[in-house]
């Protein structure tokens, strides 16, 4: 903090540092808020762990997950949170064009993930399997859906940083948003990792 | 450019590199687990070991390759130590839930 403070008395660092300390704020900010949403999603294994194991004679998790979909599932999200790295990458480049190229990428992957999701989802419910069948199914759709409406939201303010990036260009208004959407995105990633190991893996086991 | 590496300001961080070690090591480590479970040829213990390990490996490559957790800097100590206590808040949360509810079973057998 005290060179922070000696470049501040600098004249000609002044401007740009000034920005870029309430961008790290908004960013320190952003943190403080996903791991607030972590907490609610360490709430909702901890009910799944608990009911994991009561189907009330309905379907065990053996009889409904399809491990082959959720690996393809697990690429798509995977891979998108890759490609919005190179988003940022391209940000630090300067490279606007780049920028909303890898967007573009990372909003289909992650599209391709939500409709997946979204046709499991379905299918389950239109065989007799949805939330209301067992306590283990209110767990499962609470903590899958609840991830896969944060990526849906995740999704939105993709398009909205696109639109926004293509007619600004990247500002000090821009970038520290889209810092804080590439937190966001990875962060989805690593509840997912948690979803495909502790709910289909070990459920499937 | 320069600060891209260096920044202590948590504006940008990363590089091609950090981003295709981080890609590659969660593939190869998302197969291993995806593996040993469809594969069905190992023991139930082993199975969950292995599963439970590879997720705590790639949740800690995201966290340190695709969003930059460290502790070297100011900026890295502070988000780092909220990310420690929410970890710990949720080891109490989930760790406290399972046990309580494991013995209630037990308890009403």
């Amino acid at each position: 903090m005290a060179t922070d403070t000696i470049k501040q008395h600098d004249a000609h660092a002044h401007d740009g540092h000034e920005h870029h300390d309430a961008g790290a704020m908004k960013i320190f900010g952003f943190w403080i808020y996903l791991m607030s949403d972590l907490v609610i999603f360490g709430t909702l294994f901890a009910t799944f762990g608990v009911l994991a194991n009561a189907t009330a004679g309905g379907p065990t998790s053996q009889e409904i997950f399809e491990l082959p979909f959720v690996l393809v599932e697990t690429f798509l999200l995977l891979i998108s949170s890759f490609t919005f790295g190179l988003a940022v990458l391209a940000q630090n480049a300067g490279d606007r064009g780049a920028v909303l190229k890898w967007l573009a990428v990372t909003f289909l992957l992650g599209f391709g993930f939500v409709a997946m999701e979204v046709y499991e989802f379905h299918n389950l419910i239109a065989e007799g399997y949805g939330p209301d069948r067992s306590a283990f199914l209110s767990a499962f759709f609470t903590l899958v859906g609840t991830h896969g409406l944060h990526v849906t939201f995740g999704l939105i303010w993709i398009a909205i940083m696109f639109f926004q990036i293509s007619k600004r260009g990247l500002d000090s208004v821009t970038k520290p948003r889209m810092l804080c959407l590439s937190l966001f995105w990875h962060f989805l990633d690593i509840v997912w990792i948690c979803v495909f190991s502790f709910v289909y893996l070990i459920g499937a086991m | 450019m320069n600060d891209s590496h260096t920044s202590h300001d948590g504006t940008s961080h990363g590089s091609h590199k950090s981003y295709t070690v981080g890609l590659i090591l969660s593939i190869a480590l998302t197969l291993a687990a995806f593996g040993v479970v469809m594969l069905g040829k190992f023991s139930i213990l082993a199975t969950a070991i292995t599963v439970i390990v590879t997720a705590v490996v790639q949740v800690l490559v995201q966290l340190i390759l695709f969003m930059h957790l460290e502790f070297r800097t100011q900026q890295g100590r502070e988000s780092g130590g909220f990310f420690v206590f929410t970890a710990v808040i949720i080891g109490l949360i989930v760790g406290g839930s399972l046990w309580i509810m494991h013995h209630l079973r037990l308890n009403l057998m």
